[in-house]
């Protein structure tokens, strides 16, 4: 089954048009690299994924539902995760409300709520700091609890937009190893700028250059590709 | 001893010493207690938007003249018994709430705290222009024989005490509950942040719209309370005095804390009282103290409390 | 008197209002436009402007033009040193917050308000006009087949109210001028694009800061020392302004002179018209809501787009 569908998406800000006819199909259980030069247009296409800009042109379509027309929150609650690029999470507020805040919309008990709370900080390894103010947190700590919230909505798709940008070499590690464990199950669309990252957890590698879809295929076949070398090393 | 207990200790604690010192205070001050709590329950409603919601509303005069003028119009044009002309009143200013909040929720910051003191302006405004009714700034008498609630004189300074008092209760347990329930929880999030928020899957809208609603439903009870405890409705209840007010009390008692407001109008009702024997010019006392606060003090007396010294005060 | 006669009288009075609005107006919409804080304690800079004048004038003897003239350069200058005082030691620790900002303007209007009710009480008094002529208007009446002028009872104005207007006029130029033409203009309109690349750029902001909410407070009082002659002094005299600059500032566009200009002169006139045939309570009752709905159905030009956190 297919996840994620975009058909033709396009979104022009005055004249410039900041992502082209993309067309990407993200099959279930897949971990998706989305990657390309700075301004390739990656943010906008994410932002065009989950609702938080509206397209030009085009049609995005979720679990074989077109879902163009809604809103970002029908979106998330249809099984959309996203996790920021620039980290923001409620820092005057617990860890547990932070990750219950992700759980709860598709949850009603406060008992359930709270145990996924507890074993969604348990897989980022934060479980022990619960109680504290998620501000108190060092800045790769607080990037953890973003993956803990995208964990606790539990989502069909999970959009992670730089994950580990700023994290230190073994939370890569760490990040890595978390992202393998989660394939198969749930599907992850990653925004990533460290191509080391990118080759060892992706699936299948979408490249992004002026707006469009330059190349798509496994990494191996990325790395090979010709266009992909031009389009990073700036000579194409 | 759970968080929930103590908090709950201390709220309900405080709820019976205000009862107790209706039999303990003198006169004057007994007077002034029963009005400080329904002005409280004003200022609670409007911390349920500013302190927890994170909207600063600079209008909230209209919900609080709308409560006052649904419930004396009713009882002064129809006759209506206080009960159902207290419960007009609510319902003037839910209605109010939600037209208001369906508008302005459309804007934020700025732009909101204007759309709102326009719009209270506009209501300000209204109450003068049909001067008719409400005989504008002079305002109306709600005569005695009219201020009895199921066989109780609300005249009498006792019962008036106890009903003041309920309705301070009902409000500052209602925010209690809210607070710690789903919805509160998710309006303190869109204060910390709307956007991620939103990113969670909540409809941020729907829940803005609800916190302007029980602010202002909340604002209309104490003022339909107020009018009908004090017997008077006026023009002045519309102002922007009366918008700056809650604000004040809610600052300066420590904004998203429960018991803030009613610190906060305990605090300023002494300070302009004490000052108004002084001079003419009482309300340079609030001034001062808005500078103040903005200055040196953001969070208020409770937000400074539970910084230092107990974390788990809601 | 007849409909025409009737129209050109509230149109006069409609100029007057509106050659003060714009100034009091402007005067707001530079601090909003530079600094990017709402001045709610606006209006009572300008009731301090005309208070300020009834002190000078009624402190110089003889003949009324020397205390007014004293009054117009005096009033001013001191009202706008007051503002900057208040700019550096409030606004400037609030780090300019818009919410802050807000809440501590409006500490700042009572305290302003009522230390003038302390000092000045609560009477309303009037400055004496420099130069006061009356100035029938004659009226054309088309009767028996030809033209008649006539002059019509009560269809007359003053020089003074004539006066008011160029002063008005000329001050708005000047205000342009200083913005388009000067070197501290250039400086402003920097601060105004970005203020930490102006800073990087040598550019003492806060000082800049500081001058610009004198200047614009200053403009406040200089509009209330042209009206004293014509209404009183009062200390509860700022509520107007301050309402009919925010509904100027809005409708004009923020930050935009050429914008509050014209709103002035659109409100300023319809105000004076509206207030003759209707009761002004109505009058405000509408432009109160239109206020409201332009911010709510067309913010992107009024307010721009508001940056999150």
């Amino acid at each position: 089954m297919t996840v994620l569908r975009t058909q033709g998406l396009s979104k022009s800000f005055g004249g410039l048009e900041a992502v082209r006819d993309v067309d990407l199909s993200v099959p279930q259980g897949q971990v998706r690299a989305l990657i390309g030069p700075n301004g390739a247009g990656k943010t906008t296409l994410v932002g065009l994924i989950c609702g938080r800009i509206e397209p030009s042109r085009g049609t995005v379509s979720f679990l074989d539902q077109d879902v163009t027309r809604l809103p970002v929150h029908q979106r998330i609650r249809r099984g959309m995760g996203y996790t920021f690029q620039i980290t923001s999470v409620l820092s005057n507020l617990s860890l547990r409300e932070n990750v219950a805040l992700a759980v709860r919309p598709r949850e009603k008990s406060e008992d359930v709520v709270e145990g996924e709370v507890v074993s969604a900080l348990t897989q980022v390894g934060l479980v022990h700091r619960i109680d504290q103010h998620a501000g108190d947190l060092s800045y790769g700590h607080q990037r953890l609890l973003e993956i803990a919230m995208g964990l606790g909505q539990r989502p069909k798709l999970l959009i992670l937009d730089e994950p580990t940008q700023g994290l230190s070499e073994g939370e890569v590690a760490a990040f890595n190893s978390l992202i393998r464990r989660l394939a198969g199950e749930t599907t992850v669309l990653l925004i990533e700028h460290n191509m080391d990252v990118v080759m060892a957890v992706a699936d299948e590698i979408t490249v992004l250059d002026f707006g469009a879809v330059l190349a798509e295929g496994t990494p191996d076949e990325i790395r090979k590709n010709a266009g992909v070398q031009a389009a990073y090393l700036g000579t194409g | 001893m759970s968080d929930l207990r103590k908090t709950l200790g201390l709220h309900v604690g405080l709820l019976l010493v205000l009862l107790a010192l209706n039999w303990l205070l003198p006169a004057y001050h007994h007077g002034n207690l029963a009005r400080i709590m329904v002005l409280a329950s004003y200022a609670i409603g409007y911390n349920v938007l500013f302190g927890y919601t994170g909207l600063l509303s600079l209008g909230h005069a209209m919900f609080f003249a709308a409560g006052m003028y649904g419930m004396g119009l009713t009882v002064r044009h129809l006759g209506w018994s206080p009960a159902p002309a207290v419960l007009a009143g609510v319902g003037a200013g839910l209605v109010l709430s939600l037209v208001v909040g369906f508008l302005a929720l459309r804007t934020t910051g700025v732009a909101f705290m204007i759309v709102t003191l326009m719009f209270a302006q506009a209501v300000f405004l209204t109450v003068l222009y049909f001067g008719e009714y409400t005989r504008g700034d002079e305002g109306f008498v709600i005569q005695q024989v009219d201020r009895i609630l199921l066989g109780i004189d609300l005249t009498d300074p006792n019962n008036r005490y106890l009903a003041a008092l309920l309705v301070f209760a009902i409000c500052l347990l209602a925010t209690f509950w809210l607070v710690r329930h789903r919805f509160g929880k998710t309006i303190i999030a869109i204060r910390e942040n709307e956007d991620r928020t939103r990113m969670l899957g909540y409809d941020v809208f729907r829940h803005k719209l609800g916190a302007v609603v029980i602010s202002g439903s909340i604002s209309a009870l104490a003022g339909a309370t107020y009018g009908l405890l004090f017997g008077y409705a006026g023009a002045t209840f519309a102002s922007v005095q009366y918008s700056i007010f809650p604000l004040l009390w809610v600052l300066l008692g420590g904004a998203g804390t429960i018991l803030g407001p009613f610190v906060g109008t305990l605090f300023m009702f002494y300070l302009i009282d004490l000052s108004s024997e002084i001079t003419t010019a009482y309300m340079l006392i609030a001034g001062v103290t808005l500078v103040l606060l903005t200055l040196f003090a953001p969070q208020g007396l409770m937000g400074e409390v539970r910084a230092r010294l107990f974390r788990w005060l809601p | 008197m007849d409909f025409g006669p009737y129209l050109i009288l509230a149109s006069l009075e409609g100029a007057v209002a509106a050659s003060v609005l714009a100034l009091t107006a402007v005067g707001l919409s530079l601090v909003f436009g530079v600094m990017r804080v709402v001045n709610v304690a606006h209006g009572e800079f300008f009731m301090l402007g005309a208070v300020l004048a009834w002190f000078v004038a009624s402190s110089i003897g003889g003949h009324p033009a020397l205390g007014f003239v004293a009054a117009l350069l005096v009033a001013p200058v001191l009202v706008g040193g007051l503002a900057a005082a208040v700019d550096m030691t409030v606004l400037k620790r609030v780090a300019y917050d818009p919410e802050r900002t807000i809440v501590a303007t409006i500490g700042i209007l009572y305290i302003i308000q009522q230390v003038t009710l302390m000092t000045y009480g609560p009477d309303a008094r009037p400055v004496t006009p420099p130069f006061n002529t009356r100035l029938a208007i004659p009226w054309f009446e088309f009767a028996d087949g030809r033209v008649q002028m006539y002059w019509p009872w009560g269809l007359s104005t003053t020089s003074y109210k004539l006066f008011v207007i160029a002063a008005a006029a000329i001050m708005l130029l000047a205000v342009w001028l200083m913005m388009t033409r000067s070197k501290i203009g250039l400086v402003m309109r920097a601060t105004q694009l970005d203020s930490e690349m102006a800073q990087a750029f040598g550019i003492p902001v806060e000082r800049v800061y500081a001058m610009v909410f004198g200047i614009g407070c200053g403009l406040a009082a200089l509009g209330a020392v042209l009206i004293v002659p014509i209404q009183q002094a009062h200390y509860l005299m700022g509520t107007d302004p301050l309402l009919l600059s925010f509904i100027v500032v809005i409708i004009g566009g923020l930050g935009s002179l050429p914008g509050t200009v014209i709103a002035a002169l659109l409100i300023g006139m319809s105000d004076g018209i509206i207030s003759v045939f209707y009761t002004p309570t109505l009058a405000k009752i509408l432009s109160t809501l239109l206020v409201a709905f332009v911010l709510v159905f067309r913010p992107q030009g009024l307010f721009g787009t508001r940056e999150r956190e």
